[in-house]
């Protein structure tokens, strides 16, 4: 099936081939972090076409912040992203199996004395 | 004092139900997704305004419902100003039209926080930060296009031109101005020019686009008092095609 963007639909393929058309004429990206309330940490949510970060920001209250609440928004060049290449992603393969990091059994921990220290009752 | 009011009322709903669905006209057509969907977001947020403000017509000063203002008056009866009836035109245009209009609307609600009508500074407390969001868009714009190209830079100065005497007529005065201004409703028409002069003037020249001359024979004024443009009807007709068939149907 052939793509939907009617960006792309619209293009002469043949005149692609040729070189006639320039297909990078879209403008840079840009990363869009969601903020939900002060102090919570911003959510990457997706990206926006913006050629300034100003843009970048007006354009992604509509994309990202339109539904519930936002109390700000974070953008950022998607080239000044940096990220492992993919190939490395075998250096997080064992990680899963070290369950002793996890912090779930303290937190559980925790809650059975707050709960005896409420109800003064030995389990 | 009421007819001062709700003339008004009836002046800025209008003013936002038609630039709302003006604008919403760039729905599926915008230059760029993003853009797109910013830009139609916006235009609900004016129709949701109009809204607003009907419902203030309609509740407390005893006029009919939002949906038979906003659908059923006559073309003669709207007191939109001609600049929010044009059509949508290149988007130069509508850019320099948004950013002319948003801030003389966002001037102006801030002026009604202060209102003694206190459904209208309640209203205004409401949408202000809505609207300044819209100004924000359009200076973004019109700061990136008039310091663009060669040529962003010349249709953005020709829009600018070419809307500046319809815009000027947003600020045409009604007959109820001293009413409104000595009962501190409303701080009145010139007042609201002087302070979008003041605001508008810095950002279009650091957007290296230079304040067109006014000429006060060539500005566009009637709307407020029911005199529109060839633009209004049609576009009143296509609104109001479908609930005119039965403005009671359930929806």
């Amino acid at each position: 099936m052939s793509s939907l963007d009617p960006r792309v639909n619209r293009l002469d393929k043949k005149k692609i081939s040729e070189g006639e058309v320039h297909t990078n004429t879209h403008l840079i990206t840009w990363e869009v972090f969601h903020q939900e309330k002060r102090g919570k940490q911003p959510v990457h949510v997706g990206i926006v076409h913006a050629s300034t970060p100003e843009m970048a920001l007006v354009l992604a209250k509509e994309q990202y912040a339109r539904r519930g609440k936002t109390t700000n928004l974070w953008v950022a060049k998607t080239t000044d992203v940096y990220t492992f290449a993919t190939e490395d992603e075998d250096i997080f393969e064992t990680t899963p199996e070290k369950t002793f990091r996890e912090p779930a059994a303290y937190k559980v921990r925790d809650r059975i004395e707050k709960f005896q220290n409420q109800n003064k009752v030995e389990i | 004092m009421s007819n001062a009011v709700k003339d008004l009322l009836f002046k800025m709903a209008d003013d936002a139900l038609i630039i709302g669905h003006r604008n919403s006209e760039w729905t599926g057509i915008g230059p760029m997704l993003e853009e797109d969907l910013a830009f139609s977001s916006m235009a609900q947020d004016k129709i949701g305004h109009a809204l607003a403000l009907y419902t203030i017509l309609h509740e407390v000063l005893g006029e009919a419902e939002p949906d038979k203002l906003g659908f059923m008056r006559s073309e003669n009866d709207f007191k939109c100003c001609q600049l929010v009836e044009q059509p949508i035109g290149e988007y130069d245009f509508s850019i320099v039209r948004q950013f002319l209009f948003d801030h003389a609307e966002l001037l102006r609600y801030e002026m009604l926080t202060q209102s003694s009508f206190q459904p209208l500074a309640q209203l205004a407390k409401k949408v202000k930060g809505e609207i300044k969001y819209h100004v924000m868009h359009a200076d973004t714009f019109v700061k990136q296009l008039g310091k663009g190209t060669e040529e962003s830079h010349a249709r953005m100065q020709s829009a600018l031109n070419n809307t500046w005497h319809l815009a000027l007529g947003i600020f045409e005065k009604s007959e109820w101005e001293e009413e409104l201004i000595s009962a501190g409703v409303f701080a009145g028409e010139e007042e609201l020019k002087r302070r979008w002069l003041e605001k508008i003037t810095p950002i279009i020249e650091a957007s290296g686009l230079q304040l067109p001359a006014t000429d006060e024979s060539k500005i566009v004024y009637g709307g407020r008092k029911g005199y529109h443009s060839e633009f209004l009807k049609p576009l009143l007709d296509e609104m109001c095609e479908v609930v005119r068939t039965d403005i009671d149907a359930e929806w």
